[in-house]
């Protein structure tokens, strides 16, 4: 069988690389952005990055319409992309697979409440509910991360359903239950260990999901208000002036994509090393 | 009084059909110290009613009837806490797949460890000490060294040990062990079959061992009960059961043991199937299969009767007097199917 052309090492080294470049550039923006992302300069608008001809060292990927340095928010606006999409990720995770566990240990009500629940979330499109709800409530960096959260549980909830229901029948569960161990400890230490491969493949993914719904909620103008520099803002910021300085939108939707890619080259990467099926190969 | 009192329990799987009766009414008990060995064919309720008095039973599966009595109570009217309390500290229990019953990403030490950690408030120190005491019991050798190795690491003689020494690490008054050698080779059982013996009397707790191998009956049980279609039809001392056999389904089941004086070519096999629980006889569930059986015992509904203060059988012929004991083990001309 031909191998994938990247191998499960690969995969996870070049995603891991963009991701950990990703979060440090977050976390020491201030020491790496060579401009304030804020201060405007109407006299050095709409300068083109250094590549072009008119471009100009001082600013190296060109300015924006109120003449703020795209590199400088580029930098910036990694730090709203990374703190949501993990914060909602966990959110969702811890959520989902609490939910998930509890709906699939314990059977009866619960599992029915909690599954059918999941299921009537999963008809309705996630970005329509956290639209409403922005809406609603307004774009904060907090409400983002809750109502990504909030809507993401259901993957992890049908994900951790159905392993714990597979798990629960496995033989040294019932002989857990023999020794006099309550649910709660059974949950805890015999099946939770079990998920957590899958629970890393899951979440990692979903970090990546997050951050695309992070930023569709910014381009729509539902994320932090502007000036705050997002890759979504600044997407939606150059949308007016795709022909004349083309490179707002497009620097801003690379950082994206970059990021985006690297966080599902890790969690695909992360699937096949823990795939027990895949184990030996390449 | 007995330690364990077990009367008409009664345990039944819902399907979409209907109840399906798995354990219909049977009671034995079971004295402090002693070995009573419940025998029967598959699907004839024994590991049912096993799981019944730990109320292990999972739905669709539902104790619909009966009582066990443990230290004057009756477990199946505990609440779930006190029933928690019970199991693994005054009853535990041991399984046929060691393998599959340990936890597979957990140390062996971590899990003899679980039920003190559950049961006492002893902390980890002295938890770990015991339960390394125990693995040196159960005759782990080098168990120091093997504390920290996982289930998957050690053979499967080791591992039921190890399922041993987990099951005793609380020293209950009850161990019940379905099939515990099922899954071992001849000389593996051999060993753990002793070692049983040995634990038993020296911890002196009582053992309902759960098999349908009659030749590990008769090397560990002191008393036993044998059981068919989910009743109890004959129980009597070991010794009563192979000389002075009182149910034909007992006489059968001896009768199938193979014998290496007798130069037969063939197994001598119990005829027919043990009945489908959907559909049974109306009177002897027995009768369809029975060589000795009489119009009458396909209608009369049967009772485990005593004999004497020690044997008792469900067979109305033999209550009545009309079969001689022990049953002739070469039954004549069963019927056909």
């Amino acid at each position: 069988m031909k191998h994938s052309m990247f191998g499960k090492k690969l995969k996870m080294r070049l995603g891991g690389g963009i991701v950990i470049a990703v979060i440090l550039m977050a976390i020491f923006a201030p020491l790496l952005a060579p401009h304030d992302p804020y201060d405007q300069d109407l006299m050095s608008r709409l300068i083109p990055p250094f590549w072009n001809a008119q471009g100009d060292w001082t600013y190296p990927l060109g300015t924006d319409n109120f003449g703020r340095d795209m590199l400088s928010r580029l930098i910036y606006g990694s730090r709203l992309s990374i703190t949501v999409g993990v914060a909602a990720a966990l959110l969702a995770c811890t959520m989902g697979t609490i939910l998930g566990m509890w709906a699939g240990y314990s059977g009866g009500y619960a599992e029915t409440a909690i599954m059918r629940l999941a299921d009537a979330q999963l008809a309705f499109p996630d970005i329509l509910l956290a639209i409403l709800i922005v809406a609603a409530v307004g774009g904060s960096a907090l409400n983002l991360i809750l109502v990504l959260g909030l809507s993401g549980w259901t993957v992890y909830a049908r994900v951790m359903y159905n392993m714990t229901r597979s798990i629960r029948e496995r033989p040294f569960v019932e002989a857990a239950v023999s020794h006099g161990a309550r649910s709660a400890y059974i949950i805890r230490q015999h099946i939770f260990p079990q998920l957590i491969p899958v629970l890393t493949v899951v979440a990692t993914l979903q970090v990546a999901q997050m951050i695309l719904q992070e930023t569709a909620l910014s381009f729509l103008g539902l994320g932090l208000p502007p000036p705050t520099a997002t890759w979504g803002n600044m997407l939606a910021e150059g949308r007016d002036r795709m022909w004349a300085a083309p490179w707002i939108s497009n620097l801003s939707g690379v950082a994206i994509i970059i990021l985006v890619w690297g966080i599902n080259m890790l969690g695909n990467g992360l699937r096949e090393h823990l795939d027990p099926n895949q184990r030996g190969r390449q | 009084m007995a330690l364990l009192n077990i009367s008409g329990l009664t345990t039944v799987f819902e399907t979409a059909t209907g109840p399906v009766g798995a354990v219909d009414g049977a009671s034995f008990t079971l004295e402090a110290g002693e070995v009573l060995g419940l025998v029967g064919e598959s699907g004839s309720g024994k590991s049912v009613s096993a799981f019944s008095i730990l109320r292990l039973i999972n739905p669709p599966g539902k104790i619909i009837g009966g009582r066990v009595e443990f230290g004057g109570q009756d477990l199946l009217s505990l609440a779930p806490r006190q029933m928690r309390a019970v199991r693994g500290k005054d009853i535990s229990m041991i399984f046929q797949e060691p393998l599959s019953s340990l936890n597979p990403v957990q140390t062996i030490g971590a899990q003899v460890m679980e039920p003190l950690l559950i049961h006492t408030s002893i902390g980890k120190r002295k938890a770990r000490d015991r339960a390394l005491a125990m693995l040196y019991r159960v005759g782990i050798p080098d168990a120091e060294s093997r504390f920290d190795v996982y289930p998957h690491q050690l053979s499967g003689g080791l591992r039921q040990r190890v399922m041993i020494a987990l099951a005793l690490v609380c020293e209950p008054k009850i161990l019940i062990a379905d099939e515990p050698t099922t899954a071992l080779d001849v000389t593996i059982q051999a060993q753990i079959l002793a070692l049983l013996k040995d634990l038993q009397s020296e911890l002196g707790m009582a053992i309902l061992l759960i098999t349908h191998d009659l030749g590990v009956i008769a090397e560990v049980a002191d008393r036993v009960a044998v059981m068919y279609a989910g009743q109890i039809v004959e129980s009597a001392p070991v010794q009563a059961i192979f000389d002075d056999t009182a149910h034909p389904y007992a006489a059968a089941l001896i009768n199938s043991i193979p014998d290496r004086t007798r130069q037969a070519r063939r197994l001598i096999a119990v005829k027919g199937n043990i009945p489908d629980p959907r559909h049974l006889p109306p009177g002897c569930r027995f009768a369809p299969r029975c060589g000795f059986a009489q119009p009458s015992c396909v209608t009369t509904v049967q009772k485990l009767t005593a004999l004497d203060p020690t044997h008792a059988t469900a067979c109305m012929r033999v209550q009545a007097g009309e079969l001689a004991r022990p049953i002739p083990t070469l039954t004549p001309e069963l019927p056909h199917g």
